[in-house]
């Protein structure tokens, strides 16, 4: 075997996903080749399995890993934080729905992965509303509400999506008169854990807006054309109760003074 | 920074015992993490600065992939200097091997030729490690289980002259040699007897379990540390003299107390290594 190290960590690879890997004959065939695939496949079957335990409850221990072991062979990590493996898993989960036939089964995984994205985002200063007293009309329409890093949003039009998580996450029973309704979910990362609410779908309208950076003024007419009886200022003070946003910034020439 | 006077015997510290390590209060314990799973904000972060205040801390990284052959990916590096930055460990440490390949992170611990190609590269990349992080690190023996062709080195001459190179430590796996040497069919004593003592920064300990089938042992991590594991770790320990030693547990995670008891062994025979467990 006279490979460069480079040569032969390209065909060990290939070996590794059981592709042709001529050159490294003799070490693909022994039996003690299989440690390393194993070991590499259950590292990224446990990742998605810790990743997406709602997914898991519904579908069941045997399905999840048949599966995540497909997608893993397919999508290797591309980052050794394996907290952050999966994010195209609930993408994936739409394409096969035809294998699983649980229609909401990719919008639960969208939910386990924006958990998650909650849990390890980055501590960041939180919006105080001291900070709102004393400011003018003109100033709040113009100021911009910055979600935090730690929060992350979903709205899904054709399930009751919070629900169908929740009771996957906490194994909860399914509630007798829940309507099948579209519901949304906001979660809002903290140093304690990850706090979760239902959400509107005005409210899922203003946080996207807000974080494309639209003016208060502008997101807040976005989120009443998308909910038309929405209490936009019951809806404001819940996001903030829930500290979902950073402190403020403000557009144009309006500046708090 | 060297390993200090404060640190005995250490446990691997999981997320299911952060109460439990966060209250204890042993002489000389301290805690290894892989810093992979804290390069993250949130509870995960907030939860080792808390141990950190309280225990000295060790970071032993699974994925900066030293003997790729490729530069150790700068914004990982990044993360493990403001890891490092923000919880001051006592060691941090890597394994001879590799992990991430052309943009793709492959959870294991790879194997590779001993080549004079591999070495440099290792050395380049052992450097540039220290370099970012402004300290010096240690490099651990790996697990064999593969016979390879195309060494040029024997292992303990290339962590040698790794060593010489870099000015690295070493880590000294036992577990990790007991496994090896069964694998590969050497002596783990014989290995143990060469391996360069003033370099050895740290000691790990570990359970492994078998593979029939295949006639392997595997470094699983998931289990209580082997007999003859102690047997050479006291053998060691006579002719070096106690260094910090780790109980390390990934898998099947046991009761707190468990690991505990384990470490006490450890702490005793770095006190007094004729003492039998």
């Amino acid at each position: 075997m006279n490979l460069s190290l480079g040569q032969f960590q390209h065909a060990f690879i290939e070996a590794l996903y059981s592709r042709p890997a001529p050159q490294l004959s003799g070490v693909a065939e022994q039996a003690a080749f299989a440690v390393y695939r194993n070991t590499v496949l259950a590292g990224c079957v446990d990742a998605l399995r810790a990743n997406f335990p709602s997914v898991c409850t519904l579908v069941g221990r045997a399905w999840m890993d048949e599966t995540a072991a497909v997608y893993a062979r397919q999508f290797p990590p591309s980052d050794p934080r394996l907290i952050c493996y999966g994010a195209t898993f609930p993408d994936f989960l739409e394409d096969i729905q035809s294998q699983h036939a649980v229609p909401y089964l990719a919008d639960v995984a969208r939910l386990d992965l924006r958990w998650t994205e909650a849990f390890s985002a980055p501590n960041e200063p939180c919006l105080n509303l001291v900070e709102l007293a004393g400011m003018t009309p003109s100033d709040l329409d113009h100021g911009c509400l910055a979600p935090r890093a730690s929060a992350r949003w979903y709205w899904c039009e054709a399930h009751p999506v919070y629900t169908l998580w929740r009771c996957a996450r906490e194994q909860l029973a399914w509630p007798h008169d829940q309507p099948w309704v579209g519901e949304g979910v906001l979660f809002v990362g903290t140093a304690d854990g990850v706090c979760h609410q239902p959400l509107g779908k005005g409210g899922h309208e203003f946080l996207k807006a807000c974080a494309a950076g639209h003016s208060l003024m502008q997101a807040s007419d976005l989120a009443r054309h998308a909910e038309t009886d929405l209490d936009f200022t019951d809806m404001l003070g819940r996001l903030m109760t829930a500290q979902a946003f950073r402190p403020l910034a403000f557009t144009g020439e309006h500046h708090h003074g | 920074m060297n390993a200090d006077a404060r640190m005995g015997a250490g446990i691997s510290l999981k997320a299911e015992h952060y109460d439990q390590a966060l209250a204890c209060n042993l002489e000389g314990l301290w805690f290894e993490v892989h810093p992979e799973n804290y390069m993250v904000g949130g509870p995960r972060l907030a939860w080792l600065n808390r141990i950190a205040e309280r225990h000295p801390v060790s970071l032993h990284g699974v994925a900066l992939s030293l003997a790729a052959d490729a530069a150790p990916d700068q914004d990982h590096l990044q993360r493990l200097r403001a890891l490092c930055d923000q919880t001051e460990p006592v060691l941090v440490s890597e394994h001879l091997a590799w992990s991430t390949w052309q943009g793709h992170y492959h959870p294991d611990l790879l194997p590779f030729p001993r080549s004079n190609e591999a070495l440099q590269r290792i050395a380049e990349n052992i450097q540039r490690c220290q370099e970012v992080l402004g300290r010096r690190i240690s490099i651990e023996n790996p697990s064999h289980y593969l016979q390879l062709q195309g060494h040029d080195w024997d292992e303990i001459d290339f962590l040698g002259e790794l060593t010489r190179r870099t000015g690295c430590g070493l880590l000294l796996d036992i577990n990790n040699v007991y496994v090896s040497a069964h694998n590969l069919g050497f002596s783990a004593t014989a290995y143990l007897d060469r391996f360069p003592a003033q370099t050895i920064t740290e000691i790990h300990l570990a359970g492994h379990s078998d593979d029939d089938q295949a006639n392997l042992l595997i470094d699983s991590h998931d289990a209580q540390v082997a007999e003859p594991v102690w047997a050479l770790y006291r053998q060691l320990v006579s002719r070096v003299g106690p260094r910090p030693t780790l109980i390390e547990r990934d898998d099947k995670l046991p009761p707190f107390t468990e690991l505990l008891a384990e470490r006490s062994i450890a702490q005793s025979i770095m006190t007094c290594p004729g003492v039998l467990p």
